[in-house]
């Protein structure tokens, strides 16, 4: 793919800025939050296009934003935040994907590495077994169509009344694992369909679970509140979303708003940045099969942590109070929300896109956890699996600069075959444990497609977010086993 | 044999090219190298067999349309399809007989899963020989 050639120009260190008149179309300038090594990469292919070509939704405000973890997708750039106005702009499945609330969750225990470790291998295997995993995997529950009508209504509400779970849980998750405006009847049957035997299952690509060691804390304080108080404390971590439903509503409105787009005389630099107005009936009905889509994965979550706490139960030999196997927080990475920001001085209501970014709320924002209410939203940035994984919080500059959000993950420097070529599944796996890492995973392929080197360095991400104020750093922790589908 | 497909690199998902000496063979190279991207297809019998029609607004749609008709099948009926033949293409309308096995579990090691296929770098090309191109959502 062909190098990128515009022009960035530099705002401050961590943020740079595509000019609208970069290419015609544009309604807002573009701005990429990276450091100077990193823009070297972002420049290696396409992703800045895309990025302008976001820049052209009609609606959007202030600027089309990318996280530092930016990587070229289809259509809008992964790590892409795009702000349309509810009152005339669109809304674009793309610009959520099609795993529609992708998301990671993070447990936290009372254990330390040197009580888990002797047993890592037993608790790997055990979460393995339990929690269903792979391409195509289908779960333990089996539900029919009115069943599934609840679960996306409900979301992660609907897994905790049927017992997978506690109340507290919902208390700690994104907009409390229920997203109000869902609307079964615009989910298609098919999607219903693949969704109905796929719940409570991993998948397979980039999903995981992970037990990790807490490796080092930034903010104490802030750590402490979310109940992570020393190096060498294990946690959890939970990163799914909401598998073939998910996909199938994002195939079956990208192909309607296709046809939307020509109706209300949108034109459009790239077919999958497909769209509608906000207020359309197309625009609506995507919007509440999103909603359906991203309570089911909540509920997809709250499954897999209820079966994960009976793993770490039956391994540890000790009740679940014991084990203190309690969430920190559950947050989407891929999702549009409707909130209301400040621009240029005037307050809009505004359609979010988050497509592989992650919303950070500061202290005292009314969706912040009441137990967070001092501290701020916690921000979960997973890592690849070789490596470490961080633990933010959301920050008042978020609100001004990056509509309440920040990065995601990692971001792929190296395509899947370009990493199959060079490493090997088994490499990969005794690299790992010679770094004293433990890994079940149903594909050799896959492993080696996951592997580190395929990625950036989730370190210089987190630091950009923290320096550029969009987040601040908490704690970090490193991998001691992971389950991958 | 003339090639079927090839693999397109692209950093977070996976781009196919696929050709044939008219359309409907590019159609079905391109259903193939779907399946080739997710498992071994020496590994794949062809006993079992599904009629699959799509219509579309264009033949561009069609192809994405069709794609991910395949991979809502292997999904929700776990077939892992090898052998395509379309019977009919025209600019609005597909209609074909797809050949495969349901996965067994034991033989069949899927690589990767294929979330969907995506109108991002869609092409069908008809001059100089067919080929057509598609961008999958890994």
């Amino acid at each position: 793919m062909a190098r990128w050639e515009g022009t960035l120009k530099k705002i401050d260190d961590y943020r740079w800025e595509i000019s609208q008149s970069y290419k015609a179309g544009m309604r807002v300038p573009g701005l990429i939050y990276a450091d100077e090594p990193m823009l070297e990469h972002i420049r290696e292919d396409q992703t800045p296009e895309q990025v302008a070509n976001v820049a052209c939704l009609p609606g959007i405000v202030s600027h089309s934003l990318a996280m530092p973890d930016i990587h070229w997708g289809y259509g809008f750039p992964i790590g892409g935040v795009a702000a349309t106005r509810v009152e005339d702009g669109v809304i674009s499945p793309g610009g959520v994907g099609y795993d529609i609330n992708c998301g990671v969750r993070l447990l936290r225990t009372d254990l330390m590495v040197e009580e888990v470790s002797p047993k890592i291998e037993e608790l790997v295997s055990e979460l393995y077994r339990s929690i269903p995993s792979g391409v195509g995997s289908q779960g333990k529950l089996r539900l029919d169509q009115k069943e599934i009508d609840k679960v996306l209504l409900k979301g992660a509400r609907w897994a905790v009344e049927k017992g997978y779970g506690e109340a507290r849980d919902l208390e700690v998750t994104e907009a409390n694992g229920t997203m109000p405006g869902g609307d079964p009847q615009c989910v298609s049957t098919k999607a219903k369909q693949r969704g109905g035997p796929q719940l409570g299952t991993l998948g397979a690509g980039n999903h995981f679970l992970e037990v990790q060691v807490v490796e080092e804390i930034y903010e104490p304080a802030i750590a402490s509140a979310m109940g992570i108080e020393r190096v060498g404390q294990v946690l959890l971590l939970i990163h799914t979303g909401s598998r073939g439903l998910g996909h199938q509503v994002c195939d079956d409105y990208v192909r309607t708003m296709g046809a939307a787009v020509q109706r209300y005389g949108i034109s459009l630099p790239d077919r999958q940045l497909a769209c509608a107005p906000v207020k359309s009936q197309e625009g609506k009905d995507y919007f509440a099969a999103m909603v359906c889509a991203a309570n089911y994965a909540w509920a997809n979550r709250q499954c897999i942590t209820h079966w994960a706490r009976e793993s770490f139960i039956r391994v540890l030999g000790r009740s679940l109070r014991q084990l203190g196997l309690e969430m920190i927080y559950d947050v989407a990475h891929n999702i549009a929300k409707m909130e209301e920001y400040q621009v240029d001085g005037k307050r809009l209501s505004l359609c979010i896109h988050r497509k592989g970014a992650t919303r950070a709320f500061p202290a005292g924002h009314p969706e912040v956890p009441e137990i967070y209410a001092e501290i701020g939203q916690p921000v979960l940035i997973p890592g690849d699996m070789g490596r470490y994984s961080y633990v933010l919080v959301g920050t008042e500059r978020a609100m001004e600069d990056s509509f309440g959000s920040t990065c995601h993950g990692a971001g792929r420097v190296q395509s899947r075959s370009a990493a199959k070529r060079s490493l090997r599944g088994a490499d990969v796996a005794r690299g790992l444990a010679q770094r004293g890492i433990t890994v079940k995973a149903g594909s050799m392929s896959s492993l080696a497609e996951e592997a580190s080197e395929a990625y950036k360095d989730v370190a210089a991400v987190v630091e950009v977010a923290h320096r550029a104020g969009i987040s601040r750093k908490v704690a970090k922790a490193r991998p001691l086993g992971v389950v991958k589908g | 044999m003339a090639k079927r497909f090839e693999v397109i690199e692209h950093t977070a998902d996976v781009g196919i090219a696929a050709y044939g000496s008219d359309l409907k063979e590019a159609f079905a190279n391109a259903a193939y190298a779907l399946f080739s991207l997710m498992v071994d297809l020496k590994q794949v019998g062809d006993t079992l067999y599904r009629e699959v029609e799509i219509t579309a607004e264009n033949q561009e749609d069609l192809l994405v349309a069709w794609l991910n008709e395949l991979i809502y099948l292997f999904e929700v009926e776990s077939i892992l399809f090898k052998r395509f033949r379309v019977d009919e293409l025209t600019e609005t309308r597909l209609k074909s007989r797809c050949y495969g096995q349901a996965i067994d579990p034991l033989r069949h090691k899927i690589k990767v899963g294929v979330k969907a296929a995506t109108y991002h770098m869609l092409k069908v090309e008809k001059d100089n020989g067919s080929r057509v191109q598609v961008l999958f959502d890994i």
